[in-house]
């Protein structure tokens, strides 16, 4: 709370001091100003933009642990499907934008699949190095009592992966915005990160600030929020 | 389901290095076999040879029970870490048996077994939540849920204080009694109290070490007792 005071002091002592134009970069006050002026506009961009967040967090996870379930059962998968797992992350998802927007459109879809995709890795990966590093002693005694696989794997090894889950998962919270607003810049009508470049276009530097504050504050909401549900989960795996 | 003899006959390897053997380990029906040796010996290869477990050796010989039916599904064991899972309350791991093998979990039986290792008052509670004492009771009555007629316990007393120790092998016992019971063991003194046989292995093989007189399980200071216990210290120092 105090750094976001000093911070705010230093912002406005420089542009006072520098005498900086305000298109080129505008005060706190200006900012709180376009902030409020428009705030109906704002927030109806950034309720196309959270709306592609949580779409796209919600996607991902659930193909991103489903992956790693698939590939933590066969060992044929994990040999197939690691090296091109690596391979795509040596893509920067970021060229594969306008190929979305091309073959998606200009609509919501488009931009949760790319939230999608920079989630993907870092939900599946650590999910998947949760699942193998199950303890020894778990599956010996699983297996003496007669477990069948996908037994062992419900009851043993996801529930012992979930800490893993969770810490990708806080990864994803602070990626997937990433993907939404690099979808909304290559190509869209509605979203904050549309609203930003059009802003920016106009030389409303304080609208765009403003947007962009939204975004950052969306963005530790939500990493706050998921840290919660995921400490919860790491609580749940250890017993309370 | 009582009475099954065991016998492991043969000789190991690891990686063309020899690890034991050849040896002879018989588990008399019904009785207390205690298996004594210094560390790295093979004494857990052999306990996991009659439980199936991988064993990262090489073994040539022969696993079989005395009635000649297969031993898989005949056997529980219990390993000197407790091996309860954090995310179940002492009643889930109690049934987890059942729950592994997709089946409906005996809940009366469970409940009645926990109150028979004297935590009734604690069935709901997380194994975090006791102490070394108490989860190894958790694992004594998950053991015997499993209702086995051969039971193979690697050390788990091991990590428990003097008077817990005593104490649980007192429970063990008298819960155990009528099983094949093969308990593997670093301690002189646990093998002369519970052992109606004692086995001292080395590379060589085993060698049978004579009993105290009383059937187990022998009062901590009876005289006879702690002769062979002395005895037993005795002749693994000759081997070290």
């Amino acid at each position: 709370m105090l750094a976001a005071l000093i911070g705010l002091a230093l912002w406005q002592a420089v542009v006072s001091l520098a005498g900086t134009p305000p298109f080129i970069l505008p005060g706190p006050a200006r900012v709180a100003v376009a902030l409020w002026v428009n705030r109906a506009l704002i927030a109806s961009h950034a309720l196309t933009t959270i709306t592609e967040v949580l779409l796209g967090l919600a996607l991902g996870t659930l193909l991103g642990a489903a992956t790693a379930v698939g590939l933590a059962a066969s060992p044929l998968a994990r040999s197939l499907a690691r090296p091109a797992l690596v391979f795509s992350q040596a893509v920067p998802v970021f060229a594969l934008a306008p190929l979305l927007t091309l073959w998606l459109g200009y609509g919501l879809t488009a931009k949760v699949v790319m939230a999608v995709l920079i989630i993907f890795f870092p939900v599946t990966s650590a999910f998947l190095d949760g699942l193998m590093a199950t303890p020894a002693g778990y599956l010996d005694l699983a297996r003496c009592m007669g477990a069948t696989p996908a037994g062992i794997m419900r009851r043993v090894r996801i529930p012992a992966a979930l800490p893993s889950l969770a810490s990708g998962l806080r990864l994803a919270a602070v990626y997937a915005p990433i993907g939404a607003v690099i979808g909304e810049w290559v190509g869209s009508s509605r979203g904050l990160g549309y609203l930003m470049l059009l802003a920016n276009g106009r030389a409303k530097t304080d609208l765009m600030f403003a947007a962009l504050l939204v975004l950052a504050v969306f963005t530790v909401a939500l990493h706050a929020a998921v840290d919660r549900a995921a400490r919860r989960l790491g609580e749940e795996a250890r017993g309370g | 389901m009582r009475g099954i003899g065991v016998e492991v006959a043969g000789h190991a390897e690891i990686e063309s290095a020899p690890l034991f053997g050849p040896l002879d380990v018989i588990l008399a029906p019904g009785e207390w076999t205690c298996l004594l040796g210094p560390s790295g010996v093979g004494k857990s290869t052999v306990l996991r040879l009659i439980a199936g477990l991988p064993t990262g050796a090489d073994f040539a010989g022969t696993v079989a029970a005395s009635d000649g039916a297969p031993l898989a599904g005949r056997v529980a064991f219990m390993a000197q870490s407790d091996l309860l899972f954090p995310w179940l309350d002492v009643t889930g791991n109690v049934v987890l048996g059942a729950r592994l093998r997709g089946a409906k979990p005996d809940l009366a039986r469970a409940a009645a077994l926990i109150d028979r290792v004297g935590l009734g008052a604690h069935a709901h509670k997380h194994p975090r939540r006791l102490s070394g004492g108490e989860r190894q009771r958790v694992a004594l009555a998950r053991t015997l849920m499993e209702d086995r007629p051969v039971i193979l316990l690697d050390e788990p007393f091991s990590a428990l204080d003097a008077k817990t120790r005593a104490e649980m092998q007192e429970l063990a016992a008298e819960l155990l009694a009528g099983r094949t019971v093969l308990l593997v063991t670093h301690d002189p003194g646990e093998a002369a109290r519970l052992g109606h046989a004692i086995l001292v292995m080395t590379r060589e093989g085993v060698s049978p070490a004579e009993t105290p007189p009383a059937p187990p399980i022998r009062p901590v200071d009876d005289p006879a007792t702690l002769a062979a216990q002395g005895r037993l210290y005795a002749m693994l120092r000759e081997i070290a």
